[in-house]
């Protein structure tokens, strides 16, 4: 084809990620030579990359490619996680431009961790071997610490920082101890070859290596019982940073998540679908009734994510392709439901002061109809209550676990999905049925547009949901 | 059109209505106006579109009409909707009682009237998707939908503990509903779609059937709702405005009969036998025991939710019977009870509004200020007395017949059911209506104003017409139950333990 492709034929398929590479080089140059004024312009060309990059995934035919050895691997699964990878870091750009300005923390660093965050999500979601899958991790995992803390002056945010990374250095350690057990036993860390090594058994050693794999991407998915770190991080972050730790790294982590069980331990699914099956219960009983007290908004969206990546785990837990198919429509989803959240609880600004907590939102609906009017919907879908997207999202989780026979299972699953309703209705009924305070400030332009586009996902996702279930159709076939 | 048919109209209509009233700006007395009349004339314009739906329906026989099906989340659960016998009259007792919801709101609802009006649009788009869904998920998403606007109809507009009823009706009935989706999907495994014509003639295995059975009866219970799973409507009547009182009575209570007539006897044969005693059980409890708890009630609006319950015992108890009998009667009953309870609702919110207290002790001698008030109400009392002459007495005469024949002692309990519910109304009537009109502040009570005699002249005529003609409902639902009943003594014969004690086939 041309030239360029000739000389460097290995690296066409990680194009979307030396865009972000280079990219993000040249932004830190301008930054630091430009100063604390660079900040605005830093900001757009962060943006413009991540839109860049997107339209450099979308443009992939989705084929099955490998590159650098058999080490990235890029298909559909990963065309369509990378493409909510970098929606929802886009977003959280969008997101984050009033607040921190508002806050008078408004520097450039901040768009170049992102992208750095993102790049490292990206090669998570692209990772075919142990090592990859680390490396894409760590730089993930690192650029995040550094996030969490970002108001530097803030007791909170720095000590949400520190926690984040102790905590995560903690399960990245089990992670790679896990993964040199699976070296040690099977002698490859590449996924098609740890198949191969395993035909279909597994002894000691490969358990409790998936034993150790397996609780380092639970903290990463944040789920039960390595989620303790996520509501303390999620409220002492900055807002939009939090809206970024329960949008885009989950996408990754679940990326990873499926890449890593469906990927590497096909044939032994015995052994991990009982893990997967205990984390999942757990992290949806959990986030159901650990929410029903909280006040603070962003420690009920934690709990709430908690929850939902026990619902997600359950179509991994089927480990079929349906349940596949399930996860992807589900993070889908989950992506709309939470920005959209995070767009409006990044709106709740009067006076100069930001409102978290529950009560905050009273008689929203005589104030801001229209943000109360999407809030609601986005509660309901969260709930699960149909015609909304989320409905559609545990029908297909759930429509895999039942074909798995994993009935008990899906039977706790909807009954946890009511208990977690009443307080996604909590919040309506604070909206709706309470009285109004007082007026906030108009909506940031930013959190408008992000709010805009969660809504027509979740409103009209059930009339036409063709695009969305066939995307994940597709992304879920290539894994098998 | 886009290829959409007239099952696909009634649905948009009045979503479109909610679009236009949504359209509507600040909350002025202009504004509040043009949501009243475009509410009306939006619920008129779908009534009479459900009209031209009856007059091209072919009410001889029992095949799906007007079907139209368009692509949705794959080829096996497409957006399927079609009528027959059991849901034709459903969709018209929705689409009729909606502009007499529209018009008992006018004036009682004065705060967030947009809205207001908004959500009871979509709430009837919500119910005649229950109605005339063609595939289960579709089934589902309707079934659930309707919640969203009425929790917020209850929980906006209702009364002072209306959180506590709104939050109740909504986990109640969604813990109800998970449990049929799961089935749902079982089902989908099983037959590989879940067109609901298709699996009407799936044969799903025994055991299967028993946990399908299981789980759509929770759903269908607690919306029904049966004994001992009823406790949410009280709550709820008595919280909801009175237009919220009359849809739930009035159709949100029958989509739990109509589901099982749907889904639960025709694709469960086998298991629906095996369970009718049980059936036939919580409905004599909740026939005898909630017309004794609404003897005790002192708040108007309760007292009649409780008699709902009642009532639906009839239902189930007529449906499960599975005889020509039972069925038609417990169809006819939920026509009835539609016209009649919704009736009932409208008059104890005429009073409520010049009242405001439903409180039964507050009333007496109304008949002296309020004659056709009282006339009205008359009517309405019998009919739900199930006095000869009534629409009431039909559908539970046959009902009883029904039980007669399945089971001669189901039917001994059932009737004191019907004596019980003669003294808990008759003595509500007296109470209220008649007596001395001693108490000071109902002095200068009125009697219906024009807007009050248009919204309940015609609901006292239906009640009588359908009281001694009742042959243009029955004759719908005919040829359906006729095929329903063809379909489940087939299946029922082909199960060999059902053979022996299956009934000989009926005359």
């Amino acid at each position: 084809m041309n030239a360029a492709q000739i000389v460097l034929p290995a690296l066409g398929p990680a194009l979307p990620e030396l865009i972000l590479s280079v990219g993000v080089l040249v932004l830190i140059l301008y930054g630091a030579f430009r100063g604390e004024r660079s900040a605005e312009g830093v900001n757009v060309g962060a943006l413009i990359l991540l839109v860049v990059a997107l339209f450099a995934v979308m443009s992939q035919s989705g084929a099955k490619v490998t590159t650098l050895n058999g080490s990235f691997i890029v298909d559909n699964f990963s065309k369509v996680m990378k493409a909510l990878i970098l929606l929802g870091s886009a977003a959280t750009i969008l997101l984050s431009r009033d607040y921190f300005q508002r806050e008078r923390i408004d520097r450039f660093e901040f768009p170049i961790l992102l992208i750095l965050c993102t790049i490292g999500m990206m090669v998570m979601a692209s990772a075919n071997d142990l090592i990859a899958l680390y490396l894409g991790l760590e730089l993930q995992s690192l650029a995040a610490y550094v996030i969490a803390a970002f108001h530097r002056d803030n007791l909170k945010s720095t000590e949400a920082g520190l926690k984040y990374f102790v905590l995560g250095a903690l399960s990245s350690g089990m992670l790679l101890y896990g993964a040199s057990l699976v070296y040690g036993f099977t002698g490859t860390v590449s996924f098609p070859g740890i198949v191969a090594a395993l035909d279909g058994t597994a002894g000691f050693g490969i358990v409790l290596g998936i034993v150790f794999v397996a609780a380092g991407v639970a903290f990463k998915l944040a789920a039960v019982p390595f989620h303790m770190w996520t509501p303390d991080v999620y409220e002492g972050s900055p807002t939009p940073v939090t809206a970024f730790f329960a949008s885009a790294p989950k996408m990754a982590a679940m990326a990873m998540t499926v890449r890593l069980f469906i990927g590497a331990f096909p044939d032994v699914t015995a052994i991990w679908q009982q893990i997967i099956v205990f984390v999942a219960i757990a992290s949806m009983a959990l986030g159901s009734f650990a929410a029903i007290g909280q006040r603070s908004l962003k420690r009920l969206m934690a709990y709430s994510s908690i929850g939902n990546v026990g619902y997600a785990l359950v179509g991994l837990a089927a480990g079929s392709q349906e349940g596949i198919s399930g996860v992807v429509v589900y993070m889908i989803i989950y992506l709309a439901m939470t920005l959209g959240a995070f767009a409006v609880l990044l709106s709740l600004r009067r006076g100069g002061r930001m409102f978290e907590s529950v009560d905050d939102l009273a008689g929203l609906s005589r104030t801001h109809p229209v943000m109360a009017f999407c809030l609601a919907a986005m509660m309901f879908s969260l709930a699960g209550i149909p015609p909304l997207a989320g409905f559609f999202a545990k029908y297909y989780v759930f429509l895999a676990a039942i074909k798995s026979g994993l009935v008990a299972l899906a039977i706790i699953g909807v009954v946890t999905s009511v208990v977690g309703a009443f307080y996604y209705l909590r919040l309506v009924k604070v909206m709706y049925f309470d009285e109004p305070v007082a007026a906030y400030e108009p909506m940031p332009p930013g959190a408008r547009i992000v709010l805009a586009l969660a809504s027509l996902v979740v409103v009209l996702l059930g009339i036409v949901p063709g695009p969305i279930v066939g995307a994940a159709g597709a992304a879920a076939k290539s894994l098998f | 059109m886009l290829g959409l048919g007239i099952l696909s109209g009634l649905l948009i209509v009045p979503l479109c209505g909610a679009a236009f009233i949504l359209t509507l700006g600040e909350e002025t007395e202009a504004a509040k106006r043009n949501a009243r009349w475009a509410a009306l004339i939006t619920t008129l314009a779908t009534f009479l579109l459900s009209l031209v739906a009856w007059g091209r329906y072919d009410a001889t026989t029992a095949n799906f009409q007007l079907v139209e099906t368009h692509a949705w989340l794959s080829e096996a659960t497409r957006f399927k909707l079609g009528v027959d016998g059991f849901s034709m009259p459903l969709i018209l007792l929705t689409t009729f009682l909606m502009p007499f919801c529209i018009g008992a709101s006018w004036l009682s609802v004065n705060v967030r009237v947009k809205e207001y009006f908004v959500a009871f649009l979509v709430l009837e788009t919500t119910m005649i998707g229950v109605f005339c869904a063609l595939d289960l998920v579709l089934f589902y998403l309707f079934f659930e939908a309707g919640l969203i606007p009425m929790f917020l109809i209850i929980g906006i507009w209702g009364g002072k503990r209306r959180i506590y009823a709104s939050f109740k009706f909504f986990l109640y009935t969604l813990l109800g509903s998970v449990l049929m989706l799961l089935a749902i999907m079982a089902m989908y495994w099983h037959a590989g779609t879940t067109d609901i014509p298709t699996l009407l003639h799936t044969r799903f295995p025994v055991e299967l059937q028993t946990w399908l059975w299981l789980a759509f009866f929770a759903s269908f219970a607690v919306k029904m709702p049966m004994w001992p799973v009823h406790t949410w409507l009280p709550d709820a009547h008595v919280e909801a405005p009175t237009a919220g009182s009359v849809i739930l009575a009035g159709i949100l209570l029958k989509m739990g009969g109509y589901g099982f007539i749907r889904i639960s006897l025709p694709m469960f044969p086998d298991a629906s036998h095996a369970f009718a005693p049980m059936v036939f059980a919580l409905s004599v409890i909740a026939i005898i025991f909630t017309s004794l708890i609404a003897l005790m009630q002192s708040d108007i609006k309760k007292l009649i939710a409780y008699s709902s319950v009642a009532h639906m015992g009839f239902v189930t108890l007529g449906l499960f019977t599975m005889n020509e009998q039972g069925i038609q009667g417990a169809l006819f009953l939920m026509i009835s009870h539609g016209i009649v309870s919704g009736a009932l609702f409208l008059c104890v919110g005429v009073v409520y509004d010049r009242m405001h207290t439903r409180e039964i002790a507050a009333y007496g001698g109304l008949v002296k200020r309020m004659p056709l008030y009282a006339a009205a109400m008359m009517v309405f009392t019998m009919a739900n007395v199930g006095l000869p002459g009534t629409s009431g007495f039909v559908g539970e005469f046959l009902a009883m017949m029904g039980a007669f024949r399945a089971n001669p002692t189901v039917a001994f309990f059932s009737v004191f059911g019907i004596i019980l519910s003669a003294g808990y109304a008759l003595w509500l009537y007296a109470r209220v209506i008649y007596g001395k009109l001693e108490k000071p502040n109902l002095q200068g009570i009125l009697d219906l104003d024009l807007r009050e005699k248009i919204i309940i002249a015609p609901l006292v005529a239906l009640t009588i017409y359908y009281g001694v003609h009742p042959a243009p409902v029955l004759d719908t639902f005919a040829p359906s139950t006729d095929a329903l009943m063809q379909s489940m003594r087939t299946a029922l014969s082909n199960t060999q333990t059902a053979a022996a004690t299956l009934p000989p086939a009926s005359r």
